[in-house]
């Protein structure tokens, strides 16, 4: 394998410890207890003329699944966005010439170290919701489209961190070796540092992700229609009975968890393969 | 003198081949506050083979980076085939393509093949037909002995295999010069043997070889002179029959005494 000449053995024990406790299971655990609570739901609810709330939750649900697609939507694009950024911080921070690096250093620290929500509010209030577009009139911005270009921000400068930190984490040999063979930084950065980066850099990338998914509910605050804005417009449409609360609400839980949690598997798993084939 | 007078000819236009390929006058080094290397001036003729022994720390590796232009030098000269290296104004690539480097961590390319690591520098740096570069490379790897290991990956390879493929990614730029810093420090030693029978092989084919070594032995049967480095200057040097005889100096025959 030629995995075996990476070498990320610093985490192999933190990594080790977590794998050990994911596992398939939990899921079914989460299941089991989001399956209850309907029990629980329906012994609350004493009346039979009103639907249960099982069967209210089954009347919205393509309704709120609807939203969960806009929810995938944002955290796909916001992901590509913040890839593209990410990694054009990321190397302008790592740039000899201070006036390019510094900037590239700021702009990374002040998002990766302001709270997501602040970031989502300030877009929303200085993004216009209109913009002239030369060819194309005025173009509509719609919320949505500024909550993902919102979450997208934090993001970018996370991989901007990751792609720093990657980078640094190639043995100088490797830059020294390049140079002598007359290679320039440029040339050095693309043909050999960056394709060693992509290895290392994939797992962080991925929990990067599910952290990115996990926060577009947020949006719902700023009246995107996603699924939790829209799980909490059909309690509300339904007659706002408290005991669809947690049906509702650990519905929610499973859809995110069934999305998620494959991921942050597979995430753990890449990290394993890595430490192992050192 | 790093302030000697250039010629408005290209740098180097006027060495011919009876001059050293490599001199090095004066060569002052330091880390900081800390100087490397005091003063060091030898001279290498084409196809010469030198080798630079002493006590680690004596800035032996310093020295011989000095002369690609890893390290800068603060004071003093050095010239490849007439050509200053210490001068800003220098072209890395020309200085590079004329002086090969084998580091003593290899340094190979890990996410490449073997062959891929022989290739790189000649496709993506000098834009040579890839075709033709094959073609030489895989001449090369043959040259070291890896026949069969052209599509293995560094991490597949042991020790002495990755450092015979890093000797042949060097050779792939046609340098005119080899530096060897300490190339089989890092190996088993069942492995060091391999490694040397290829060096041997390419200064009997007329490369003109620096090697930063603690391999007495091989310094002794392959070198046409040795120098003695400590503490950043050259204390002794002659012939290896000479100095490895009739070393004058106390500092070298402690040392020799502690080697052999």
């Amino acid at each position: 394998m030629n995995d075996g000449a990476f070498r990320i053995d610093r985490h192999r024990f933190a990594v080790e410890h977590f794998s050990s406790r994911l596992h398939w299971r939990h899921g079914l655990w989460l299941a089991l207890a989001f399956f209850g609570s309907f029990v629980l739901a329906h012994a609350q609810s004493d009346t039979q003329r009103i639907p249960s709330a099982i069967g209210t939750l089954f009347i919205w649900l393509p309704f709120i699944l609807k939203g969960f697609g806009l929810n995938l939507l944002m955290s796909f694009i916001a992901m590509a966005c913040a890839t593209v950024l990410g990694v054009g911080l990321g190397l302008l921070q790592i740039s000899h010439s201070r006036w390019v690096s510094l900037p590239a250093w700021f702009i990374t620290h002040l998002f990766r170290n302001s709270p997501w929500l602040v970031i989502l509010f300030m877009v929303m209030f200085l993004v216009p919701f209109e913009m002239q577009v030369p060819g194309l009139g005025i173009v509509r911005l719609p919320d949505w489209v500024k909550a993902t270009f919102a979450f997208s921000l934090p993001v970018m400068a996370n991989i901007s961190e990751i792609l720093r930190g990657a980078v640094n984490s190639i043995p100088k040999g490797q830059w020294e070796s390049a140079e002598s063979l007359a290679f320039t930084r440029a040339q050095t950065l693309r043909w050999i540092i960056l394709p060693q980066c992509i290895r290392r850099a994939i797992p962080p990338w991925m929990n990067w992700y599910a952290l990115l998914a996990l926060a577009t509910p947020m949006a719902s605050v700023l009246g995107v229609r996603e699924a939790v804005g829209n799980a909490q417009a059909a309690m509300e449409a339904a007659g706002a009975r408290p005991e669809f609360l947690l049906p509702f609400y650990l519905f929610l839980l499973c859809l995110f968890f069934a999305y998620i949690y494959p991921i942050a598997l597979w995430t753990r798993k890449l990290e394993r393969k890595y430490v192992v084939a050192n | 003198m790093s302030l000697q007078t250039k010629s408005k000819s290209p740098a180097g236009a006027d060495w011919t081949a009876d001059q050293p390929i490599v001199s090095l006058c004066d060569v002052h080094k330091s880390y900081g506050s800390v100087e490397v290397l005091k003063g060091i001036s030898l001279d290498v003729r084409k196809g010469e083979v030198i080798c630079i022994i002493g006590p680690s720390g004596s800035g032996k590796s310093t020295l011989i980076r000095c002369i690609n232009g890893l390290n800068d030098i603060q004071k003093g000269s050095i010239k490849v085939e007439g050509q200053e290296v210490n001068d800003p104004k220098l072209d890395l690539l020309t200085l590079r393509k004329k002086v090969g480097i084998v580091f003593q961590q290899y340094n190979l390319f890990p996410h490449k093949t073997a062959l891929d690591n022989v290739m790189m520098a000649p496709v993506l740096v000098l834009k040579e037909p890839k075709k033709e570069v094959e073609e030489r490379a895989r001449a090369l790897i043959a040259k070291v002995r890896l026949q069969g290991k052209e599509n293995a990956y560094p991490g597949e390879l042991s020790g002495g295999q990755q450092q015979r493929v890093a000797i042949a990614r060097s050779l792939a730029m046609r340098p005119d010069v080899m530096l060897f810093d300490e190339v089989t420090a890092a190996l088993d030693p069942e492995t060091v043997k391999e490694v040397l029978l290829t060096i041997r092989e390419l200064a009997s084919e007329g490369m003109t070889c620096i090697l930063v070594t603690h391999e007495m032995g091989f310094a002794r049967e392959v070198a046409d002179h040795v120098y003695f480095t400590d503490q950043g200057v050259i204390v002794e040097h002659g012939p290896p029959r000479q100095f490895f005889t009739k070393a004058s100096d106390p500092r070298t025959r402690q040392f020799l005494s502690q080697i052999l």
